[in-house]
């Protein structure tokens, strides 16, 4: 498949260009749609389509005005703040406890081991909107619902089974014999852990922290159900102003948040590389 | 660790008879291995407990809550205690409505609800099973405290409304009167809780049972168009060389790590009838400018919208699945002389069924919860039955019933997940 050879028949070679047009039109059915929304949210009109003038590409086609929306609106400001004043205490929240708990895990002998991780990981894998209505319900009852630490926790919840999975990757290449070496040298298990221990495995967990950011950042319908008007995030403005009135605004912020994700994508590859070579491999 | 070094010490290889291995301080070896692992043991459940009680605080008690409130039904003993009591003795099934005392005790409870102002509550809560009992309970709840207690009960209520001298009324009071009720449940498949016993609705209120029925329809549907599209890339992906299929990859990463808003709105964008694609077809001509196709608010909209978000999730195992294929398999069945086709299909798909198998549990297990997109793009005709519950908590108020369908689709997911963890092993997820 790789390579066409010299001897291959018609067909063959009809087939062999033919898979790859299907596989690149599936290519580009990916990657449509994100890319699309960018020229789009520079439209000087306010319409979701191309305008006559955009594709003739004259400038008078093109502007600002949505991005500027978006940075002087109150609504969409507040929404940026509420977004940033979750997302990094949840992170905290999950990074801390994920990392401590995946430590614990590694460990050879872990009783009820695979009952725990199936406890660890469900947030992950029951689906979004009954983990809502469960937390609507119960939040409710002791008085988080509608509160910043209500919906702190919630994202927390939701975010650590990611950061569990990460650092457990990483675990996996540890030697623990390194443990032992500082032990036998004279370290307490707390100088053992920042000097020997995070260092190696520091990679995954800060992988495991961009997972849970993303997590929260990205959660719409949690904190639909749990917030209040004062935790409004970027999600739940974009979400209603989807579901109600649908501004141009909202491409604005879109290509934003693609930029966000583009940065963040590097950052994981760059950390995958650098873990794979701490570990001895050779980057892919 | 120690303790196996001094071991070494303690016990000279000269000394003949069996004695029990000890270590320096005297302690049996057995002993001290036991107290080792039991320290290792405590250590490892330290580092785990803070995040194993954070979770079952914040994450399993709330589902577990969930699971009491599909069955609890405590307002009506709570609200009205003397009338339950009184109602024990009655028999539903001899065809007359309860005698004085029952209406008595209904006049002592619907005094003290009126003050708390729960009767509403009560109503409103009936009114699920039968409608016409919320208005029923205000219209009563107004007039309780004007009544003559000289006079019988009983001929004061039905003057405020017949439905009290009527058998139904008392019928569905005393069904739903105790603490625990099967009723959300029923309704939640389109079935109820008579006197007689467990009955289908009328055809014509049944909608969860479609409802459910068209989410795994949806869900299967996604399943499959993403299995279509996700093969040929994983496959093209595996066969190229890491270079290039490193490069390619990012295609597959990037919609992966865009946020789900984002990618539903661009299809919002994209699907209107003014919008991109029509604009196109029309430009070419394939649609005329009247006949601009209806691409989004049906089930079209959100087949295409989820597709697209969950394709990612059926290419990456498929990929690391075929990555593990050696290419001479497929070498050694066609210099046996098989032709392409019967190299691919009976050599290295067979190959492939264990990442089929992961990736299609996956996006069906990720698609049968799915809520925003089909909130979005599914108009009414392509909304799931997430949809249906988020309207109970938030709209409708009947969280008993949204509760007991939230149970079926947790139930539903876990035994999917089940399987997923016996094909592929959940420590085997990966991620990015």
């Amino acid at each position: 498949m790789s390579a066409l050879p010299s001897y291959a028949s018609a067909g063959q070679r009809a087939w062999y260009y033919g898979f790859r047009t299907i596989c690149g039109m599936i290519f580009f059915f990916l990657i449509f749609p994100i890319l699309i929304i960018v020229p789009l949210s520079f439209n000087a009109e306010n319409f979701f389509t191309f305008t006559p003038q955009m594709l003739a590409l004259d400038p008078a086609g093109y502007s600002l005005k949505h991005y500027e929306d978006f940075f002087t609106n109150p609504d969409w400001q507040q929404a940026l703040r509420n977004s940033f004043a979750i997302a990094p205490a949840a992170t905290l929240l999950a990074t801390v406890l994920g990392t401590l708990a995946a430590i614990g895990l590694s460990q050879s002998h872990v009783p009820w081991r695979s009952a725990i991780m199936a406890v660890l990981i469900s947030p992950m894998i029951v689906p979004l909107i009954i983990s809502a209505a469960g937390m609507y319900f119960f939040y409710s009852r002791i008085g988080l619902q509608g509160t910043y630490l209500g919906v702190v926790l919630a994202h927390a919840a939701l975010g650590t089974p990611f950061v569990i999975i990460t650092v457990t990757a990483t675990l996996v290449g540890f030697d623990r014999s390194l443990v032992r070496a500082a032990a036998s040298l004279g370290a307490n298990p707390v100088t053992t852990f920042f000097k020997v221990q995070m260092p190696l495995i520091v990679p995954g967990v800060v992988s495991g922290a961009l997972f849970a950011f993303i997590t929260s950042f990205d959660e719409v319908v949690v904190v639909l159900f749990l917030g209040s008007a004062g935790q409004k995030t970027l999600p739940w403005q974009m979400f209603t102003g989807l579901r109600e009135q649908i501004s141009p605004t909202i491409l604005a912020v879109a290509s934003l948040m693609v930029a966000i994700s583009i940065a963040l994508l590097t950052v994981l590859e760059l950390l995958r590389r650098r873990s794979e070579r701490l570990r001895g491999l050779t980057p892919s | 660790m120690t303790t196996t070094d001094t071991v070494s010490a303690a016990a000279p290889p000269a000394d003949p008879p069996p004695q029990p291995l000890t270590t320096r301080d005297g302690i049996p070896l057995k002993v001290s291995l036991m107290r080792a692992l039991r320290r290792e043991k405590m250590r490892a459940m330290l580092l785990i407990a803070p995040l194993l009680l954070f979770i079952l605080l914040t994450f399993a008690a709330p589902i577990a809550d969930m699971l009491f409130r599909s069955v609890e039904n405590g307002i009506v003993s709570n609200t009205l205690p003397r009338t339950v009591e009184a109602l024990a003795d009655w028999d539903e099934t001899s065809g007359e409505a309860p005698g004085e005392p029952v209406f008595a005790a209904l006049h002592a409870d619907l005094l003290i609800a009126t003050e708390k102002k729960t009767h509403t509550r009560l109503g409103s809560r009936l009114n699920y099973e039968a409608s016409g009992m919320s208005s029923l309970f205000r219209k009563t709840g107004r007039r309780a405290g004007r009544m003559d207690e000289a006079e019988p009960f009983k001929a004061q209520f039905i003057d405020i409304d017949d439905k009290w001298g009527e058998i139904d009324t008392w019928q569905v009071l005393k069904t739903f009167s105790p603490p625990l009720t099967s009723g959300y449940f029923l309704n939640a498949v389109d079935m109820e809780l008579t006197p007689g016993g467990i009955e289908m609705k009328p055809e014509s209120e049944r909608v969860y049972l479609f409802l459910f029925a068209r989410t795994l329809f949806l869900s299967l549907t996604i399943m499959g168009c993403c299995l279509l599209l996700g093969y040929p890339v994983a496959y093209l992906l595996a066969a190229l060389p890491a270079r290039t299929s490193n490069l390619l990859m990012i295609l597959v990463l990037l919609p992966f790590w865009t946020s789900l808003l984002v990618r539903t709105s661009a299809w919002k964008v994209l699907l209107q009838q003014q919008g991109v694609i029509n604009d196109f077809l029309v430009w070419t001509g394939i649609v005329s400018d009247a006949g601009r196709l209806v691409m989004i608010n049906n089930q079209t909209g959100t087949i295409i919208a989820m597709t697209h978000i969950l394709l990612p999730f059926m290419i990456l195992p498929l990929y690391s699945v075929m990555k593990t294929i050696s290419p001479s398999y497929v070498r050694a069945a066609k210099s046996l002389g098989a032709t392409d086709w019967t190299a691919f299909w009976r050599v290295y798909f067979p190959q492939t069924v264990p990442g089929i198998g992961a990736g299609s549990i996956l996006v069906f297990i990720l698609s049968i919860g799915y809520y925003i997109t089909p909130e979005l793009v599914g108009g009414t005709s392509g909304i799931f039955i997430s949809n249906r519950i988020a309207y109970h908590i938030s709209s409708s108020l009947n969280w008993g019933l949204a509760a007991a369908l939230g149970v079926l689709l947790l139930a539903a997911v876990l035994l999917l997940f089940y399987v997923y963890d016996k094909i592929v092993g959940i420590d085997n997820v990966k991620l990015g």
